[in-house]
C-alpha cells in the first residue's frame, strides 16, 4: 500500500537524520552547531508533521491551527533573545 | 397579547408578572432542578453559570478594592499593616483579572451570543464548555483558599525572586488558583474558534458576521496562545518556590528577567483579551443606537485581528526600567506604538458610526458612550507610556494604575454594563427600567472619573503604587479618588437591583425590543433551548438597518429554510 | 457511512463534525507548543546567559541513551501512523496490535528514561537528591531544567499512552470508525510528544 510505504520510507528518513545530528555534534564545526542541530530538528518535525500527521492532506485551516503554534513561540524566543544578546552591547 | 395572560388568576396582583408563553417554552424551562443546571451543556445555561461566578468574584475583588480606597484616605497606615495592605493590592488584582476581567465578556455573553450570532444550536464542544465552567470554579475556590490562608504579598504580577524565594504569604495555593483556570481558558477558546470556523448557518459568511463574533474569535486566538506561556511560568515559579531550582534567581545564576519575559508574554495579550470583547460589545451598541450600519465594517472586524496579532510583539514596555537591553526597549516601544493604530481606527469608526445616525439615547448606549470616551483617554495615556522617557518617570506610579483603570473599569466593565443591559431581554425575557439604566450609567461614569482621574495626577507629581503611606500633599487627590470610589459602587450597585427586579415586574420583552439586527433578534425571548425552530438563512449584511431610519420597523435579517432542504 | 459516530445535534454533517474535531485538536496542539515553548525560552536564555557552563552540562549527558529514545519514539510514531491507516482500511484488530506495539514502545521510552535518571542519580548530578558532582550556577541550573522538562514530557507521554489505550478500552468502538476521528486525534496527540521529544534532545545533549 502506497500509504505505508511512505511511513516506512519516513521513518527511515528519521532515522538517518538522528544518526546526522549525533554526528554533526562530534564534528569539528564549533558555532555552526546550534544551527545545524537545530536544521536537522527541523527537517525532522517537517517529516513528522507533514506525513505522520497528514498535513499533506489536511485542509490550510487544519495546517495553520498547528503551525500557529510554532510560529508564536517563534514570536517568543526572537524578543526574549533579542533581549538577552543584545543587553552587554553598550552604544 | 391577552391570550398570554389569560391563564393568570384574575385574584392575582398584576403587578408581579407570572411566566410568559415564551418563558414556559424557553431554554430556562428545561428543568428546574439544580441538576439540571449544574449538568447542562447548553450554552445558555452556562452562560448564566458564568455570569452568577464572576458577579460573586467582583464583589470580592470590588472588597479588596473599597480596603485599599479606605486604607487610601489618609497617609498613615491605619487602616492596614504594610504586609495587610500588600496583600489587598494583590488579592484585588488577582480577582479582577483572572476571576472578573478576563473571563466576563466572553462567557457570559461570548457563550450566550455566539451560537444565536451565527444561527447554530450551540457550540462546537458543549461538553467542555461545561468543563470550562468547572475548571474555572475549582481554581475559583483556590483563590478563596487563598484568602483563607492569608492571600499573597507578591501583586497580581508574582514578579521573582520575590515570589519564587522571599514572600511569607499562599503564593503556592495562588498560582495554583491562577494555573487552573488557564485551562478554563484554553478550552473557551478552542470552543469559540471551532465553533465560528465551522457552525456558522447557511449564508452567514466571514463578511456578514456581527462584529462581536469577530471580537471574540480575535479574543479565542489570544486565549489559546497566551495562556500556556502563563501556564508553564507559573509552574516554572512553585518550583522554584518549593523545590528551589533556581531559574530565576540570580545567586544561583537565574535571570528574574526571565520571568518578566515569559509572565508578560501572556499578561500583555491578556489585556487585550480584557478589551477586545467589550469593543465588540460597542460595535453592536453604536450600530442600534444609531441604527445605521457601521462605518467601515471591514475595518473594525480587521482591527481586532490585528490587535490579537500584534499584541504579542508590545510585552516588554511592562520592562523598560527592569534592566532589558535598551534595543531590545527601543523595538517594544516602537511596536506598542504600532499596537494602538487599529485601536484607534475602531474609536474613529464608532464615531463615524453615530454621525447622522438616528440616535435613541438609553441605557446600552450610554454604557457604550462611556467606554468610548474613557477608553480613548486610557489609550492616549497608554500611548503616553509606550515613550521610554516618559514611562521611565511614571513607572510604578498611579499614573500606570490609572491608565489601566480607565481601560479595564471605565472601558471593559463599562461594556459589560452596557451588553447587560442590551442583551437582557434576550436572556431573562424581561424588560428593565430605562430611567435607573441612565441614571446608573451616568453615576457609573461621574463615579469613575472621580476615582480614577485623581490618579494621573498623583502618578505624575510622584506617588508610588502600591504605596499607602504617603506624603500628606498627596491626600486630597487621594480623598477625592476615594469618594468617588464610593459613588463608583453605588453606580454598580444600581443596576444589581434593578435588573433583579425586572425577572418579576418587568414587561415582558418579546423577541426585538430594540429593532436591532442581528440573528439573535429573531428568536423569542429568551430562546428555545435549539435557539431557532428552524435553521436560519442569511441573505444580508450585519447591520442591515432600514436606510429610512427607525419609522421602518427593522425586518429581520432571516428568511427561514424551506422545509425539505 | 457507519453508525460508530453520532452525529451531535450543533453539526449539520458528520464531515463538518469530523473536521471540528481535528481542527479543536490541532489548535490544543499549538497550546502544547506553546507550553513546552516556555521551557525551551528558559533553556535558551541560560545558554545564552551561560553558554561555556552549559555546553559542558550538556557534553555530560548521556546522549547514547537520549540517542535510542529518540529512535524508540520516533518508530513509535511510525507505528501509530500505521495503526491510523489501519483503522481506515477498517483493520481495526490490526490497528490493535499496532497500538500494543506503540504503548510497548512509549512504556520502552519511560524505562530508558528513568534509567537514565537513576544513572544521574548515582553520577551524583541530581539537584537536590544527589548532588554531590554538580557545580553550583549555572550546571545546576542546567540539570533542573533537564529534569522540569524531561519530567514534563514524560508526563505527556503517559497522557499519549493513555489515549492511545484508551482505543483498545473503553473506546475500542473507535477503531472501527473509517474515518478514524478519535484513533487520528490520539495518533496526533503522540506525533506532537514525539516533536517535542526531538527539540528536546540537542537542545539538551547535543549542545556541545
Amino acid at each position: 500500500m502506497k500509504a505505508v510505504r511512505t511511513i516506512l520510507v519516513a521513518w527511515v528518513a528519521l532515522l538517518a537524520l538522528l544518526a546526522l545530528t549525533i554526528a554533526a555534534s562530534f564534528a569539528p564545526i564549533g558555532q555552526v552547531l546550534p544551527f545545524v542541530s537545530y536544521g536537522i530538528a527541523i527537517a525532522k518535525t517537517a517529516i513528522v508533521v507533514w506525513i505522520f500527521m497528514e498535513m499533506r492532506v489536511r485542509d490550510g485551516l487544519q495546517r495553520i491551527a498547528l503551525a500557529t503554534g510554532f510560529a508564536w513561540l517563534a514570536i517568543l524566543l526572537i524578543l526574549v533573545l533579542a533581549d538577552n544578546l543584545t543587553r552587554g552591547w553598550t552604544p | 397579547m391577552t391570550e398570554a395572560l389569560s391563564h393568570m388568576n384574575p385574584r392575582m396582583s398584576q403587578e408581579a408578572i407570572p411566566n410568559t408563553m415564551e418563558e414556559r417554552r424557553s431554554y430556562l424551562a428545561e428543568g428546574h432542578s439544580l441538576k439540571s443546571w449544574l449538568t447542562t451543556t447548553d450554552h445558555k445555561r452556562i452562560a448564566i453559570l458564568y455570569l452568577l461566578s464572576i458577579t460573586f468574584f467582583f464583589a470580592c475583588g470590588g472588597v479588596a478594592a473599597a480596603l485599599i480606597r479606605l486604607e487610601l484616605l489618609t497617609p498613615a497606615p491605619d487602616l492596614l499593616t504594610n504586609d495587610g495592605y500588600n496583600r489587598a493590592f494583590s488579592l484585588h488584582g488577582i480577582i479582577m483579572v483572572w476571576f472578573f476581567l478576563i473571563p466576563s465578556i466572553p462567557t457570559v455573553f461570548g457563550n450566550f451570543l455566539l451560537p444565536l450570532m451565527i444561527g447554530a444550536k450551540d457550540l462546537a464542544f458543549p461538553r467542555l464548555n461545561l468543563a470550562s465552567w468547572y475548571i474555572f470554579m475549582i481554581g475559583g475556590l483556590a483563590t478563596l483558599a487563598t484568602v483563607v490562608l492569608g492571600g499573597v504579598d507578591t501583586g497580581w504580577t508574582f514578579y521573582t525572586p520575590f515570589s519564587s524565594t522571599y514572600s511569607n504569604g499562599a503564593v503556592f495555593m495562588a498560582i495554583t488558583a491562577v494555573f487552573i483556570s488557564g485551562f478554563s481558558s484554553i478550552l473557551t477558546g478552542i470552543n469559540f474558534i471551532v465553533t465560528v470556523h465551522k457552525l456558522r448557518c447557511p449564508g452567514m459568511t466571514w463578511g456578514r458576521l456581527p462584529l462581536f463574533v469577530w471580537a471574540h474569535y480575535a479574543t479565542a486566538i489570544i486565549f489559546v496562545l497566551a495562556t500556556p506561556v502563563l501556564t508553564v511560568t507559573l509552574v516554572l515559579v512553585a518550583l522554584e518556590r518549593v523545590v528551589g531550582i533556581g531559574i530565576f534567581d540570580p545567586k544561583l545564576g537565574g535571570d528574574p528577567l526571565l520571568f518578566q519575559h515569559l509572565f508578560w508574554f501572556y499578561s500583555h495579550p491578556a489585556v487585550y483579551i480584557m478589551v477586545l470583547p467589550a469593543m465588540g460589545v460597542v460595535s453592536e451598541l453604536i450600530t442600534n443606537a444609531a441604527h445605521k450600519q457601521i462605518f467601515g465594517y471591514w475595518f473594525v472586524a480587521g482591527s481586532a485581528i490585528a490587535i490579537a496579532v500584534i499584541g504579542f510583539m508590545v510585552w516588554g514596555h511592562h520592562m523598560f526600567v527592569s534592566g532589558q537591553s535598551p534595543y531590545a526597549s527601543a523595538i517594544f516601544s516602537f511596536l506598542s506604538i504600532v499596537v494602538a493604530v487599529p485601536s484607534a481606527i475602531k474609536v474613529y469608526n464608532w464615531t463615524a458610526t453615530l454621525h447622522k445616525g438616528d440616535i435613541v439615547i438609553d441605557g446600552p448606549l450610554l454604557y457604550a458612550l462611556g467606554f468610548i470616551g474613557l477608553f480613548t483617554v486610557g489609550g492616549l495615556t497608554g500611548l503616553m507610556l509606550t515613550m521610554l522617557p516618559i514611562d521611565v518617570h511614571v513607572t510604578d506610579t498611579y499614573f500606570v494604575v490609572a491608565h489601566f483603570h480607565f481601560i479595564m473599569v471605565g472601558g471593559s466593565v463599562s461594556a459589560f454594563f452596557g451588553a447587560l443591559h442590551f442583551w437582557w431581554p434576550k436572556i431573562t425575557g424581561r424588560l428593565y427600567n430605562d430611567l435607573w439604566a441612565r441614571i446608573s450609567a451616568m453615576l457609573i461614569f461621574l463615579g469613575f472619573v472621580a476615582t480614577f482621574g485623581p490618579q494621573f495626577v498623583l502618578g505624575y507629581e510622584g506617588m508610588p503604587r502600591r504605596y499607602h503611606i504617603y506624603p500628606a500633599v498627596f491626600q486630597p487627590l487621594n480623598v477625592m479618588s476615594s469618594v468617588g470610589a464610593l459613588v463608583l459602587a453605588v453606580g454598580y450597585l444600581f443596576p444589581v437591583l434593578y435588573l433583579l427586579r425586572s425577572l418579576r415586574y418587568g414587561k415582558p420583552a418579546g423577541p426585538n425590543p430594540w429593532g436591532a439586527t442581528g440573528l439573535e433578534w429573531t428568536t423569542p425571548s429568551p430562546p428555545p433551548k435549539d435557539n431557532f425552530e428552524t435553521v436560519p438563512v442569511v441573505d444580508k449584511q450585519a447591520y442591515c438597518y432600514p436606510v429610512g431610519g427607525r419609522d421602518e420597523q427593522s425586518r429581520p435579517r432571516t428568511q427561514k429554510a424551506k422545509a425539505g432542504e | 457511512m457507519n453508525e460508530v459516530r453520532r452525529l451531535q445535534p450543533q453539526f449539520p454533517t458528520l464531515a463538518r463534525q469530523r473536521d471540528a474535531d481535528h481542527f479543536g485538536m490541532l489548535i490544543f496542539l499549538s497550546t502544547e507548543v506553546l507550553i513546552f515553548g516556555g521551557i525551551f525560552a528558559a533553556l535558551f536564555v541560560l545558554r545564552a546567559q551561560h553558554s561555556a557552563e552549559y555546553a559542558r552540562s550538556s557534553t555530560q549527558m548521556h546522549y547514547w541513551l537520549g540517542g535510542i529514545n529518540t529512535a524508540v519514539l520516533l518508530t513509535s510514531s511510525a507505528v501509530v501512523a500505521l495503526m491510523v491507516e489501519a483503522v481506515k482500511a477498517g483493520a481495526a484488530r490490526l490497528a490493535k496490535w499496532l497500538i500494543l506495539g506503540a504503548i510497548a514502545l512509549g512504556l520502552a521510552f519511560v524505562a530508558i528514561k528513568f534509567t537514565e535518571y537513576a544513572l544521574e542519580y548515582r553520577d551524583g548530578v541530581v539537584p537536590l537528591l544527589s548532588p554531590a558532582h554538580l557545580h553550583a550556577g549555572p550546571d545546576t541550573l542546567f540539570m533542573d531544567l533537564y529534569f522540569v522538562a524531561t519530567g514534563l514530557h514524560a508526563l505527556h507521554v503517559f497522557g499519549g499512552l493513555t489515549l492511545l489505550g484508551s482505543l483498545i478500552w473503553p473506546f475500542g468502538r473507535a477503531r472501527r470508525d473509517t474515518s478514524a476521528v478519535f484513533a487520528g486525534n490520539a495518533a496526533l496527540y503522540w506525533h506532537l510528544v514525539d516533536v517535542i521529544w526531538i527539540f528536546l534532545y540537542p537542545t539538551l545533549y547535543l549542545a556541545r
